[in-house]
């Protein structure tokens, strides 16, 4: 449909988004790089390379070299162990619990029922809520040990409340953040739900078919795509979780890898460091952005 | 003043090539159909001359000017598309107006001329009206309103009857051909459908990939195609072909008897439509045959029949699928 | 389905839906019924659902207290701001694409959306250094172009998408009515895109009021939008959760609603279209 003109109009409509990206991408993450391989400290005044600026940086390469020691500091620290194994814990679980829940919910929207223009409304709200509020909110209304709502729930049942923040931090964000996704799963997989051609429904009726094995061999195929695509966007997502870490002050026990080389960064001002922290965070995804990458571009084609 | 001409036209898309090289010279006022199966270069040709896809070499002429790098809208041309491709948040009014006021008429005028070309179409009370509150056959109209109202040199009609059903096709085949008439214009009609081409058209233009197999009036692909394809795809029922593909001799010519004839057979299915039955004949080595019988024919399946083609109107074709004209 | 589904059926089905739902959607009615509350009752056990004197001072507080409106405002002019100096790149990145393609079309789109993957603490450091030499730590300025960039790839692609849905024959009708380029941009698509178009601003807007991460990082009081704002709830000082709630009633308000209108645009903007 396009002509030589349009064409040639084309390439020079997508430029300015081309180099701005382009610019995005590659400066800040040339800059990490680099600066993951220099003894890089705001602070610390026996750094000599403390005092510099970036640009002085570059001239004085050969005296602020520091080689792989970021990386063997930062993988080495206790705290990196901990961060790492807290990010893959938080991923894995909001993972589990929003595909399960996301679908039994699409599921229920699925049905025919009175209001469900107003319960949908209420099952995707969460998403739509700011993630400090949403931390704010748990920590202290939902899962305040003496006031907080759950608290009094348990109490009605004759339990002992428990106090989250202090024993079970990395539960009290799992829930928090599982509480934003889910309605995220269930939007995803309803829209999914709903586009199953009816007429399958119907043969299968013919066929006299029980429902159990109407979800095992046609919906549950059927759900398997935008499963797979739920999964792969909620991981990129979830393992850069940040504001509930730190709004809610568990980066020392419930802290996960983007809180930490924050931490390296913006509070320790080790540069060095916190560069090193964040390139190892880009390989983790680059891993799942390979995976992700080919499952969309097999959708570009449909 | 609206002659089209084709020199050497070629169009290839990266490697593949669409229209490997097509002469073609039409003239002023001829209703031209390019007609052939789904896949045959029939639109991309026509959109071609419509400017809309450029020439990988050759050239276009319209009343004898190159128009092969002209804009669409220079070269005089107006087009209906297959999917009338109206703007849909305009008006009839607007729809029909649109080119008038691309090429910066006067409001007046372009009322004038919007009202004119409306009252042709019996759509005067639907100018205010949007597209999506019209039937198919209106949109149709509005379709081809807006190709009128600019008097061009020729008219290119893509496919324009497809998606409508089958009566009100007839209806609007006539009135397509009543506008020709009126009008006088060059128009150039792409079709899949032979039936269309062999009634509305002065000349037909055959295409299969991509070539140009033949060019004449119905008659003449009727009574003489000049090879095995254009004379399988023009004519309904088609032709049947025996002796490896080397004789042809259409169903309406071929008399049947149950006692005396050439060819021996036997009737496998009938079709009765009022008018014909057409018999579908298992003539053994000769294969399948379909003879149309005239009016109600009562030979059922099982039926022992002999068959005698009218011999002259028998085709001969040789290895290469080129007819052998006696 | 044109049979009737047993009445009985509908309403436990129903009975089911509403008592999930009211679940999921406890915590914001609680935090939207506490906003009402005085402190106290804030904090009372056991919590009082709907009995209590509801007031509307919290709401006053927090504003004096804190200045909501200048945070309120701040997101209004990021989420505006980024959404459109990034409509400016991203419509005519959209248009070529889905009517001028090429053989890069397919690549650089993949490219684009790869760039909304990289996790953004890999840039943090950079971003931060450059913006502290450059003046830019808490700008409006500078947010607005980060959040731009951030979001670039997904309205590129959700306008891609509804420009596709455009059928091209349209465009080439105009083109033989005589219509140059600008026109046919102006007369023809543009009327056409429009529903596209503000569906991308939709999502855009709910992204970039919701976006926390470099919301926290680069900015601290001037630019600072009500992310901030309600991180600064989080050291307490005593007795607060009525203004808590009200400043966060007060923060996501908006986007609730919006939200209720853009649920088909954040399924096609954040599964990069993967989903129909």
């Amino acid at each position: 449909m396009a002509t030589q003109q349009t064409r040639a109009l084309g390439r020079l409509a997508v430029a300015p988004s081309v180099i701005a990206l382009f610019m995005w991408m590659i400066v800040p993450l040339a800059m990490t790089i680099y600066f993951s391989f220099l003894r890089y400290s705001l602070l610390d005044p026996n750094y000599a390379c403390s005092v510099l600026h970036p640009g002085q940086l570059f001239d004085e390469a050969n005296r602020c070299l520091a080689g792989f020691s970021n990386y063997k500091y930062f993988l080495t620290d206790p705290a990196f162990f901990r961060a790492m194994g807290n990010s893959l814990k938080l991923v894995g679980w909001v993972l589990a619990i929003s595909v399960v829940g996301g679908t039994l919910l699409a599921l229920l929207l699925d049905q025919a029922f009175y209001g469900r223009g107003i319960v949908r409304i209420m099952m995707i709200a969460p998403f739509l809520v700011m993630p400090t509020v949403s931390a704010l909110v748990w920590k202290n209304m939902m899962m305040n040990p003496v006031s907080g709502f759950l608290a009094y729930l348990f109490k009605l049942v004759g339990l002992q409340p428990i106090d989250w923040f202090a024993h079970y931090p990395l539960t009290a964000i799992v829930i928090m953040v599982a509480w934003q996704w889910v309605p995220f799963a269930t939007l995803i997989l309803l829209t999914s739900l709903q586009s199953l051609d009816e007429e399958q429904k119907e043969a299968a009726e013919m066929d006299g078919t029980p429902p159990l094995s109407y979800f095992w061999y046609i919906v549950l195929p059927h759900l398997l795509r935008p499963m797979t695509v739920v999964i792969l966007i909620e991981t990129i997502f979830l393992l850069n979780v940040f504001a509930e870490v730190y709004v809610t002050g568990t980066g020392g026990t419930a802290g996960n890898l983007p809180f930490l080389v924050y931490q390296y960064g913006l509070i320790a001002n080790d540069i060095g460091g916190a560069s090193a922290g964040g390139i190892i965070a880009v390989i983790l995804a680059n891993i799942v952005a390979f995976f992700l990458m080919r499952m969309i571009g097999k959708n570009l084609e449909a | 003043m609206g002659t089209i001409s084709l020199i050497k036209a070629r169009k290839a898309f990266g490697d593949a090539i669409i229209i490997p090289g097509a002469d073609l010279e039409i003239n002023d006022g001829e209703f031209v159909v390019f007609v052939g199966p789904s896949g045959c270069g029939k639109s991309t040709l026509l959109r071609l001359i419509a400017g809309l896809e450029d020439l990988t070499s050759g050239e276009i002429r319209i009343d004898g000017k190159d128009v092969t790098n002209v804009a669409p809208a220079k070269r005089g041309l107006s087009m209906v598309f297959q999917s009338y491709a109206l703007y849909p948040h305009m008006s009839v009014r607007n729809n029909i107006g649109f080119g008038l006021k691309m090429a910066g008429l006067p409001k007046a005028e372009i009322n004038a001329k919007v009202a004119k070309a409306a009252a042709t179409l019996n759509l005067t009370e639907y100018l205010d009206r949007k597209p999506r509150q019209l039937s198919g056959g209106q949109r149709q109209r509005v379709a081809i309103g807006r190709a009128i109202v600019r008097q061009p040199e020729g008219f290119l009609f893509d496919e324009p009857l497809s998606n409508l059903d089958a009566a009100l096709r007839v209806n609007m085949r006539i009135e397509i051909m009543q506008l020709h008439q009126d009008l006088g214009a060059t128009m150039i009609y792409v079709t899949h459908d032979q039936v269309e081409a062999m009634t509305m058209a002065d000349r037909i233009v055959v295409l299969n990939r991509g070539n140009i197999e033949q060019v004449g009036t119905p008659m003449e692909l009727y009574n003489h195609p000049d090879t095995l394809f254009v004379a399988g795809f023009i004519g309904s029922p088609k032709m049947n072909l025996v002796e490896n593909n080397t004789l042809g001799i259409r169903p309406e010519h071929i008399s049947l008897s149950d006692n005396k004839g050439d060819w021996p057979g036997t009737v496998m299915l009938s079709e009765h439509l009022g008018s014909d039955t057409f018999l579908h004949i298992d003539a053994g080595a000769r294969g399948r045959l379909t003879v149309r019988a005239p009016g109600e024919n009562t030979l059922g399946p099982g039926s022992a029949v002999w068959m005698t083609p009218e011999k002259s109107r028998l085709h001969r074709f040789d290895a290469n699928g080129r007819a052998i004209h006696t | 389905m044109a049979r009737a589904i047993s009445t009985k059926r509908k309403l436990i089905v129903t009975v089911l839906a509403w008592a999930i739902g009211f679940v999921i959607f406890f915590p914001i009615l609680w935090t939207i019924l506490t906003s009402f509350k005085m402190e106290r009752d804030a904090i009372a056990l056991p919590p009082i659902f709907l009995f209590f004197d509801w007031t509307t001072e919290n709401y006053g507080i927090v504003q004096e207290r804190s200045n909501y409106f200048q945070f309120a405002m701040n997101s209004i002019v990021l989420a505006v701001g980024s959404t459109f100096f990034a409509l400016v790149l991203a419509i005519p990145s959209a248009w070529a694409m889905a009517f001028a393609p090429g053989k890069w079309t397919k690549d650089l789109l993949m490219w684009m959306l790869s760039t909304k993957m990289m996790p953004p603490v890999g840039a943090l450091i950079p971003l931060y250094l450059i913006f502290r030499d450059f003046g830019l730590l808490d700008t409006r300025g500078g947010i607005i172009t980060v959040l731009m960039l951030l979001n670039l790839p997904i309205l590129i692609w959700m306008l891609y998408t509804y420009f596709k849905e455009i059928p091209g024959e349209i465009l080439e009708a105009s083109r033989m009515d005589g219509a140059s380029l600008g026109k046919e941009l102006l007369y023809v698509l543009a009327p056409m895109a429009i529903p596209g178009i503000a569906s991308t601003v939709l999502l855009n807007i709910i992204l970039a009021w919701n976006e926390a991460f470099w919301t926290l990082s680069l900015t601290t009081k001037s630019a600072a939008p009500l992310t901030q704002f309600i991180a600064s709830y989080s050291s307490p000082e005593g007795l607060f959760w009525a203004k808590l709630s009200a400043a966060s009633t007060m923060a996501i308000a908006p986007i609730l609603v919006l939200g209720w209108f853009a649920q088909k645009q954040l399924v096609r903007g954040l599964t990069f279209g993967a989903v129909k």
